[in-house]
């Protein structure tokens, strides 16, 4: 088969675009809101998620004619589980500032509904090479909704940039003193929960209306 | 206004269908209505002949809140002058108000057109009037000195999020004044979480609100003592009626609240259901409070390590301070988003009222509650109302089975 025809094309940029598993499906919220709050978490946990949606996603693709049906769920999940037991201990080892920051978020990427919905509605389905590109395109689509949501919720809810770096993330750029000195002030309520729901609301609204979506009333 | 009227027929050629300038009817259309009556004729049944049309209804609030912004003008440049210790006398006082209140009227103006008119021509509705009660309301509920760029973002935020994703006036779930009210008290907590004093002054000029002073006490004791013992501002019972304390815009003076209600009772726009009950529902959660604040002593229901002073204020006491009345009268009312039904319209108020004291007294961080109640019953009026149809329904099942 190969690699970049238009169907494979299709099959990457689909959960990007039309198929968002954030904004069309409304898959994988809880983490949308929890490691959103700034811009370097987001990044990484998308880097997390790529990884361990594609990794699990060729692994269970490829031993998917062994697997009983009664016991696939088990076996998904112990994919899942050991692969994002590895990027824990890889975040410790390499990015531990960053890893203390995600605290528990990692561990729960397990419990992402993104990472078994693929693997059940696609990988056990389809070969490796098209489960590969499946689950790349659905984890860059979770990873660009949050990027965007973090990058709201930073700048205008603390008031920052900040990119992953080896420790505490470095900060590219934050609002100028003088701004505030001048009655700027940063909007409190983005750095809670309710602001990530309300930021997500309007991504997918606005994501909904480029992709021309339309819910059945 | 033969003259008007030729102006507004040569443009309303221009904005026709097909026409380049088409988008623009919304616009169009919006200034037709303010001078004169529409030409419109419903088509298809039912119809309902009345002169009370969505505008006229509206207007009547309008009307009913000019007092409150007038004596809101007043107030500042009277906390102004009491801070300043100078004489301005009644005109100034209120010339001096208005001074800030017309920023914070514009900016709430300009903010809620600009959504309006976008989405009216977006969505190709007209544009409608539900949008002036709201920006009216909006500036009552703000401190004095609130900065207009956040006034501008947190009407935006009412006026989009608060009514206009759910389909524009008629079918949204929450009153957008108090949407953006909420909005701007959690978004910008430092000027207006309702515990700083919401007075003009001058720099470094602080003390608390009658909400405050029992909510962070020094040192316990009940909330009347707590009240005389303050000496910045007269925190009195007849004083806090007559509205010379700090406090939003409109929210002071009981007496006008009181008026505008029988004013909009009168003409039929406003439940006298919502405002009697949720009175009563606050007066019951309040006696109830005052009667569990004698368990408090031995160290349950205590708050920072001493009894909750909360609990002691009177009923009284919590109808006059804070911005309850307001809120009851105008914003509770609202026909779209309370109960429609009479009996969810009982059980509805006496919530908001429950809610109000419960916020208020039990959580020090929010000392300030009825907002958050009103939304919040906003919220539950569909179900409210759904559980009282049904169980008409039953009950008329059971009388004719």
């Amino acid at each position: 088969m190969e690699l970049f025809n238009s169907e494979s094309k299709k099959i990457v940029s689909d959960p990007i675009n039309v198929n968002n598993p954030i904004s069309l499906q409304v898959l994988g919220i809880c983490s949308a809101l929890a490691v959103t709050i700034r811009l370097d978490q987001a990044i990484i946990m998308t880097l997390a998620v790529v990884f361990v949606l594609c990794s699990s996603n060729v692994i269970l693709s490829l031993i998917r004619n062994y697997i009983p049906a009664r016991v696939r769920i088990v076996i998904m999940l112990s994919v899942i589980a050991s692969l994002v037991s590895v990027v824990d201990e890889l975040l410790k080892a390499y990015l531990y500032d960053m890893s203390k920051q995600l605290s528990v978020f990692v561990g729960l990427i397990i419990t992402n509904c993104i990472i078994m919905g693929r693997a059940e509605a696609f990988a056990l389905k389809h070969g490796p090479s098209k489960a590969f590109l499946d689950g790349l395109g659905n984890s860059m689509g979770y990873g660009l909704i949050i990027i965007v949501v973090s990058f709201f919720r930073e700048l205008f809810g603390a008031g920052t940039i900040t990119l992953p770096d080896g420790g505490a993330g470095y900060v590219l750029w934050s609002i100028p003193e003088s701004w505030y000195a001048a009655g700027y002030e940063n909007i409190g309520l983005l750095v809670l929960s309710p602001g990530a729901f309300i930021i997500l609301g309007l991504v997918i609204w606005i994501q909904r209306e480029f992709a021309g979506v339309e819910e059945d009333a | 206004m033969n003259f008007l009227r030729k102006i507004f027929e040569e443009t309303g050629k221009l904005v026709e269908k097909g026409k380049p300038l088409s988008w623009a009817y919304p616009v169009w259309e919006a200034a037709d209505t303010i001078f004169f009556s529409t030409n419109k004729q419903t088509s298809k049944g039912p119809h309902i002949r009345d002169n009370m049309d969505i505008k006229r209804t509206m207007f009547f609030v309008v009307i009913a809140l000019i007092p409150c912004y007038i004596f809101g003008a007043y107030n500042i440049g009277y906390l102004n002058a009491l801070a300043m210790e100078i004489e301005r006398g009644i005109v100034g006082n209120t010339i001096f108000g208005f001074t800030y209140v017309i920023p914070i009227l514009i900016a709430t103006f300009v903010a809620g057109a600009i959504c309006e008119l976008t989405f009216a021509i977006i969505r190709k509705h007209e544009v409608n009037e539900g949008f002036l009660v709201s920006c009216a309301l909006i500036p009552l509920t703000m401190p004095p000195d609130v900065p207009l760029w956040q006034v501008f973002i947190g009407t935006s935020f009412g006026i989009i999020i608060g009514k206009e994703i759910f389909g524009g006036v008629g079918t949204n779930i929450f009153n957008p004044a108090l949407t953006s009210r909420a909005f701007m008290y959690f978004a910008f907590p430092t000027k207006i979480s309702g515990d700083k004093v919401w007075a003009v002054g001058p720099d470094g000029y602080s003390g608390a609100t009658a909400l405050a002073i029992p909510a962070n006490p020094v040192e316990y004791d009940t909330a009347s003592n707590l009240f005389a013992a303050n000496t910045q501002f007269d925190y009195s019972t007849v004083n806090m009626f007559w509205g010379l304390i700090p406090g939003s815009i409109g929210e002071t003076n009981k007496l006008l609240i009181l008026f505008g209600a029988f004013f909009l009772i009168y003409c039929g726009i406003a439940s006298w259901r919502i405002m009697v009950s949720s009175v009563l529902g606050l007066v019951f959660t309040a006696l109830l409070f005052n009667l569990l604040n004698y368990f408090t002593v031995d160290g349950i229901l205590q708050s920072g390590g001493f009894p909750n002073a909360m609990l002691t204020i009177t009923p009284l006491q919590h109808i006059l301070i804070g911005s309850f009345l307001f809120g009851t009268v105008f914003m509770a009312t609202e026909p779209v988003t309370s109960s429609h039904t009479n009996t969810g319209r009982w059980i509805y108020g006496f919530l908001i009222g429950v809610l109000t004291v419960i916020i208020r007294s039990i959580n020090p961080a929010y000392p300030e509650g009825v907002f958050l109640a009103i939304l919040i019953m906003n919220m539950f009026a569909p179900l409210i109302d759904y559980y009282v149809v049904q169980a008409n329904i039953k009950m008329r099942l059971a009388r004719n089975a």
